[in-house]
């Protein structure tokens, strides 16, 4: 017995939604980059039911680039927030705008 | 006829220009005078060898490059050698060589005398590709360059402001002209155009010029004339030229009597095609060259500086050369430019080697009794004095007496332009023996510490003197009545003139007789007045406005350069500030104000612009969903 794809979809969809929600809201740059995280990974679980569905396997392959993505990119993220936090003391975007005139 | 000679005859002076403007300082003051020299005998060797290859027909032509190509349009770096330029080089090599041997003399105390040498050679080098170009382009290069040196060599002692201050006049009142030629130039070339000849080749000029509208030929010759009333220093152009005299005496000599300033007599000689077209203007130049003569001889009278009689004196006498021009005797008027240049430069340089040996004294009335103690100067003075006079058998007997007969004879002339030319010359002969008296005869009046170190000159400076001399005699003896060598010589150039032509007989031996008469009642008069101590007083309100030059430079400021400085002051002042700047300041404060109210959108925020960029691509889902 097997769930029908709709599932799948609507879950990601959601999950997704809950990522961007995550990136657009919340004040916290450890937890934009979970919700980052957490949107690639909806994009996954949308490749990995297309790919069993349709019984094709280029979604999967897709999808592990897409981890290796993430995990250069959570690599890469974490350090420069290190680094921000080093030098400013928060980790609040707000106060992230050196660059504004 | 092609030849490659005549690129050499500019060429020699620029390269000892800039070698002298390079070396000068190192290879010694004495060797920078040497070579410059040399330069310009060179050059005149080879103006003497043009002259031999010439006949009156013939025309040589030596093209260097195209200058310009822009179809249909192409203007050429082309020289070309007439009958005309022939007379006209072998002046300016010739009396410029001289000019030059005497400046070894001259400036050799000097310090600049390489930088003097360099310009010197830099105004010859002009002078010669104006009088060579076979287009008028090129002629206004040559017309522009010697008028930028004229303006370098007036502000040569530039230690002193007033020299610079009257090199800046020279240079703005030309400028005048130098706007009006140019429009000239524009006028022609577009009606050239119109003809479908797009050329402003000389010959390409003669050959259209029939076909020119007699309206805009009046127009197009006005313009030039107005031209050559700035750089020939004619009614009401002329202010420059007295003032010009702040310059070193050769330069005087060389360009304010002798060369550049005929450039516009040159000018119109060169274009007597386009002149005999338009009447109105002949009689206008006839009219203003008349009237120059006369107003210049009159200051000329009342002036005490020894370089300004002889300034008013060349503005008198070209007027003179003018007259000729606007009667139709443009061959008289370049015998006259001829003769001139002789006996002008002679003077000038006769004056040069009494300031020498006054210690730099210019007022005539400090001078007196040097005939004895620098007679080389004074009989070559009195010789040139006596060709400005016209006094027979000299050469400025020959041109002026041409001048009177055509003014009275020619079809345009009339009686009263011979009698301001006639009035012209006894105030001629009475200025210039004035001088003559006043400087050379009666006792010293002299200080002390000046008369004991009055000496002659060196003979770098007596021999050109003695030549110029020479020349003011036998210039005049090309166009003896019996012999006439001088018309047959620039007929094909210039055209006929014939006072014959006239219907009615004249009695030129009459003419003669009262032109030499009048010449002798003002030297008898010089005499009485000036000749042992002066007797008479020099004042009055007539003497006045004589010795003040009619007031017409204080006329002009409060003319011209007061209103004019007004408005620069007002535009420099308000305009400048309040419009200008304020119409720039404005737009940026415009532009401040806008992205004043934009950059709130720039929160500086990441969120900001994720979210920003989240509803686009929405929006940009939502629209291909709908389409």
């Amino acid at each position: 017995m097997q769930a029908p794809i709709e599932y799948y979809l609507v879950l990601s969809a959601v999950l997704f939604a809950i990522g961007v929600a995550g990136v657009v809201i919340r004040r916290d740059v450890i937890v934009i980059l979970m919700s980052i995280e957490l949107m690639l990974n909806a994009v996954n679980l949308t490749f990995i039911a297309f790919s069993r569905f349709m019984g094709s396997v280029e979604g999967q392959v897709i999808v592990f680039f897409v981890m290796t993505v993430a995990a250069a990119e959570a690599v890469v993220g974490l350090a420069i927030v290190i680094s921000v936090f080093r030098f400013r003391q928060t980790l609040d975007p707000r106060d992230m705008q050196l660059l504004k005139w | 006829m092609t030849t490659n000679l005549l690129r050499w005859i500019p060429l020699l002076p620029l390269a000892a220009a800039v070698l002298n403007v390079f070396f000068g300082g190192r290879w010694g003051k004495r060797f920078a005078g040497i070579l410059a020299s040399a330069a310009v005998f060179g050059s005149f060797l080879i103006a003497l060898r043009v002259f031999m290859l010439l006949s009156p027909d013939a025309v040589l032509r030596d093209t260097l490059y195209t200058w310009i190509e822009s179809e249909p349009f192409k203007a050429q770096v082309s020289f070309q050698a007439d009958a005309l330029t022939a007379v006209m080089l072998l002046v300016i090599t010739g009396i410029g060589f001289l000019i030059h041997l005497y400046s070894t003399g001259y400036m050799a105390h000097d310090e600049g005398e390489a930088r003097f040498f360099a310009y010197l050679n830099l105004f010859v080098f002009f002078m010669s590709v104006l009088v060579l170009a076979d287009n008028l382009l090129l002629f206004f290069v040559g017309w522009e360059g010697v008028g930028l040196c004229s303006f370098l060599l007036i502000g040569f002692w530039y230690e002193d402001p007033a020299n610079t201050t009257a090199g800046n006049k020279a240079f703005i009142v030309n400028r005048i002209g130098d706007f009006a030629f140019l429009l000239g130039m524009l006028l022609l070339f577009w009606e050239m155009n119109r003809l479908g000849v797009p050329s402003l080749d000389f010959a390409a000029l003669k050959d259209a010029a029939a076909r020119i509208a007699p309206d805009t030929a009046v127009l197009i010759t006005l313009l030039f004339f107005i031209g050559a009333t700035g750089k020939s220093a004619q009614i009401p152009l002329y202010v420059w030229l007295p003032d010009a005299m702040a310059g070193p005496t050769p330069v005087s000599a060389l360009i304010h009597a002798a060369t550049m300033v005929t450039a516009g007599v040159y000018l119109t000689a060169r274009l007597n095609f386009l002149f005999v077209l338009a009447p109105y203007t002949l009689s206008l130049i006839a009219i203003i060259g008349a009237a120059t003569a006369l107003f210049a001889g009159t200051i000329a009278v009342a002036q005490n500086d020894i370089k300004r009689v002889l300034a008013y004196s060349t503005v008198s006498q070209l007027g003179y050369m003018f007259l000729a021009a606007g009667v139709g005797a443009f061959s008289a008027a370049v015998f006259h430019l001829f003769t001139h240049a002789f006996f002008k430069a002679c003077l000038f340089l006769g004056a040069g080697s009494v300031i020498h040996a006054m210690g730099g004294e210019q007022d005539m009335r400090k001078m007196g009794g040097l005939r004895r103690r620098l007679p080389a100067t004074y009989w070559t003075y009195l010789i040139a004095g006596l060709a400005l006079a016209g006094i027979p058998p000299t050469a400025g007997f020959f041109s002026k007496d041409r001048i009177l007969l055509e003014a009275y004879a020619s079809p345009h002339g009339s009686l009263a332009l011979w009698l301001v030319g006639w009035i012209t010359a006894g105030l001629t002969a009475f200025y210039m023996f004035r001088q003559l008296f006043l400087v050379f005869h009666g006792t010293s009046r002299a200080p002390e510490s000046v008369q004991a170190h009055v000496h002659e000159s060196p003979a770098a400076m007596t021999i050109p003197l003695i030549v110029l001399a020479l020349g003011s005699i036998a210039a005049g003896w090309l166009a003896l009545p019996s012999r006439d060598v001088w018309d047959p010589w620039l007929q094909a150039v210039l055209g006929r003139s014939n006072p014959a032509e006239h219907g009615e007989a004249v009695n030129e031996t009459l003419l003669v007789a009262l032109t030499v008469g009048i010449a002798l009642v003002g030297i008898a008069a010089a005499y009485f007045l000036y000749g042992r101590e002066r007797r008479v007083r020099e004042d009055g309100p007539l003497w006045g406005t004589l010795a003040q030059k009619y007031y017409i430079d204080e006329l002009y400021d409060f003319l011209f350069v007061r209103p004019f400085t007004a408005a620069a002051n007002w535009l420099a002042r308000a305009f400048d500030p309040g419009i200008i700047d304020g119409a720039v300041n404005g737009v940026a404060g415009l532009v401040r104000g806008i992205s004043a109210s934009g950059r709130r959108l720039q929160s500086g925020n990441v969120q900001h612009y994720l979210f920003a960029f989240l509803i686009g691509t929405i929006l940009i889902f939502v629209y291909w969903l709908r389409r």
